[in-house]
């Protein structure tokens, strides 16, 4: 049974037209003109346009599919949420500016100019109302990555100085700081520390050479700080000459989230870097989902040649070890619902390691319907729980995975990524929802065999 | 030079032309942009197998999006595989292609096309109908769906109409049809029905670059 606190509104069950958008804020950065903005917007949509994105922004065939598979629209119909429409100034740039036919479209103004009133409108298609979570690439019968080209407008949009408000500070933050939360080197090793103390395991730091580097989110380090204890706890018990580096600790990448590329790179090659320094053969990515993509899939184009080490997301990783025997657990009598994380799963290729790992576990996994690669997203991914102003159409959507999760009537709720956690635990609060969102990696911490032998 | 001669003439011929040339513009104008290397390591060697593979399985529809996709998955493929069929299985348009490529092959019975022409014309209006209501298609249709439509139906209605002389002469609904076509080839590289040959393009280009993840296609 489930209890509503009584403080918000549950309205699960009120007509979805019912539903109507909150106000948008069109928020703004710098001093830029509206015709500045404009030609900042067109210069960096133009630069995305390459063989990839022309033939898929030329192969739509306006079939309104996508608006079935995206969380947005089910929820609202709302049907500017479709999200082919959410590229279509995008689109309108290709065909304008570089398309085949580009010339007869500007010629015949078939094509009009983007105006600063329709990018400001689409500041919340491209931002609030995406979590770039990639489901409607998969109904798409043409086959286009309409998740990836949102990803791609949003370099213009942050070029033209206007992002939300929220996502433009933290990103700001992180390229500033290092990190998303203003978390510098000494409050990394603080809280380092603090959890060796804790949970009386050690942590190397700083070590010169290692074999394997780890690296935290800011949100882990912030709020989930067990995180970096189970962490050190799995590579100790698997035996690995292993640091983490306090000048190259975060793997969150919100320039990637808010479309600035040069911010993306810069975060991306710290960590590269204080990698390739210590000489270490496999970074091990934490429990994040846009790490994964930023790092994995987009790593080694940010740093121009192929990586020196493999990337691994955690989740990877402990199904390596435990599958080579590694590490031991011990077998958890519960039932677990697990939330792939969209980047890690769906769109990053390692749907399989989460799994491996639940089964070493023993636990009753039970799988959602339609889950694995065509789970629902948390509703929080690609920088929108940052978007304070988005929240209540977040937490409209969050239904659906209430639903996804309801249905599996397992006792706990797993996944491996921080964001998809605090998205959850956010419309957890908001709704006095039943299930809390726990941590894959750490429920094989708690649960290592003291002899790995 | 009558209708018929230049409908079957000059204006097959130019339309063909065009339908060519536009073609190789689009491609073209699409391959000769910049192409990025991927350095990351790969999953899964991904490449030509991957793009044969998705140009394949997205032709159906994930089980996930079955129920809300069905209709108007049925009714596109009502409509593509009655074009095909009326457009390739013919008896008239087999004679006609072999007349060009010097190839015959068995065609349908006519009454059996004739169903699947009307078959075509119902699941094309069925789908102009979605478009012209269902909020989503409305918000994102232009002028170029609209159009597409047109120049794709317009030759089987007219075909169909051939065998009713009641009002013009056979020549005369003849000239008229090959007329049709001609538009239809004209207007194929421009538009939307550039699909024809740009899904393998779109389906290929994820198969490759998301099979070499491992991930999902």
């Amino acid at each position: 049974m489930t209890t509503v606190d009584g403080r918000h509104e549950l309205d699960r069950e009120a007509e979805r037209l019912a539903y109507k958008p909150p106000e948008i804020r069109h928020d703004k950065q710098g001093d830029m003109n509206s015709e500045e903005r404009i030609n900042k917007a067109m210069h960096h949509f133009v630069k995305n346009f390459n063989t990839q994105t022309a033939s898929y922004l030329d192969g739509c065939l306006h079939c309104g599919m996508c608006a079935d598979a995206c969380h947005y629209h089910v929820r609202t119909d709302d049907p500017r949420y479709t999200p082919i429409w959410k590229i279509e100034l995008f689109k309108q740039a290709y065909k304008r500016e570089v398309g085949p036919f580009a010339f007869f479209y500007r010629l015949f103004g078939f094509k009009p100019k983007v105006t600063i009133d329709q990018l400001e409108e689409w500041q919340h298609l491209l931002y609030d109302s995406c979590t770039v979570c990639g489901r409607c690439s998969l109904v798409c019968p043409m086959g286009i990555d309409i998740a990836g080209m949102v990803s791609m407008a949003r370099h213009g949009m942050f070029k033209a100085g206007l992002i939300p408000h929220e996502l433009h500070e933290t990103a700001k933050k992180a390229a500033e700081t290092g990190s998303p939360l203003g978390v510098t080197a000494e409050k990394f090793e603080e809280r380092l520390e603090w959890m060796a103390d804790e949970h009386e395991v050690e942590i190397p730091v700083d070590v010169e050479q290692a074999d394997v580097l780890a690296c935290m989110s800011s949100i882990e380090i912030q709020k989930y700080p067990e995180s970096m204890a189970a962490t050190a706890k799995i590579l100790n018990a698997a035996g690995e000459s292993w640091t983490f580096r306090t000048d190259g600790f975060e793997a969150t990448n919100f320039g990637m989230l808010s479309g600035n590329t040069e911010w993306q790179k810069e975060a991306t090659l710290k960590l590269i870097n204080a990698a390739v320094k210590i000489g270490a053969k496999t970074l091990v990515l934490p429990e994040c989902g846009h790490a994964y993509m930023a790092m994995r899939w987009m790593g080694a184009n940010m740093y121009g040649k192929p990586l020196p080490f493999k990337v691994l997301h955690i989740s990877e990783y402990l199904a390596d070890a435990l599958n080579s025997g590694k590490i031991k657990v011990k077998k958890v009598d519960t039932s677990v619902a697990y939330h792939d994380p969209c980047q890690v799963s769906r769109r990053g290729g390692a749907t399989k390691a989460a799994r491996d790992v639940l089964k070493h576990l023993g636990v009753d996994h039970r799988e959602m319907k339609y889950g694995g690669d065509y789970n629902w997203c948390c509703g929080g991914g690609g920088g929108v729980v940052t978007i304070k102003r988005a929240d209540e159409l977040r937490h409209r959507v969050f239904k659906l995975k209430m639903d996804q999760v309801e249905a599996t009537e397992a006792d706990e709720l797993l996944s491996s990524c921080a964001n998809c956690r605090q998205s959850f635990d956010d419309s957890q609060e908001h709704f006095g929802w039943k299930y809390k969102m726990g941590s894959l990696m750490e429920m094989v911490a708690e649960n290592l065999e003291e002899d790995n032998s | 030079m009558d209708l018929l001669e230049f409908a079957r003439g000059p204006a097959l011929q130019w339309a063909a032309y065009i339908l060519v040339a536009g073609t190789i513009w689009r491609i073209v104008g699409i391959v000769l942009l910049e192409k990025k290397p991927d350095y990351s390591e790969p999953r899964k060697s991904g490449g030509y197998p991957a793009a044969i593979k998705v140009i394949w399985t997205r032709a159906f529809t994930a089980e996930p999006f079955a129920k809300a996709t069905l209709y108007p998955k049925m009714m596109a493929y009502v409509m593509h595989i009655g074009l095909f069929m009326v457009i390739f299985l013919f008896t008239p348009h087999i004679v006609f292609f072999e007349g060009w490529t010097g190839f015959d092959w068995p065609g349908l019975p006519n009454s059996v096309i004739f169903f699947l022409g009307v078959a075509t014309v119902v699941s094309g209006v069925a789908l102009l109908v979605r478009r012209l209501t269902n909020p989503v298609l409305k918000l994102i249709s232009n002028f170029d769906d609209y159009f597409s439509w047109f120049v794709t139906l317009l030759p089987v209605v007219t075909g169909l109409l051939i065998p009713v002389r009641a009002l013009f002469r056979y020549e005369d609904l003849l000239a008229i049809h090959i007329l049709s076509v001609a538009l239809l080839l004209i207007w194929l590289p421009f538009g939307k029905l550039g699909h024809t040959f740009l899904v393998f393009v779109t389906r290929g280009t994820t198969g490759m670059v998301f099979e070499r993840r491992g991930a999902k296609t």
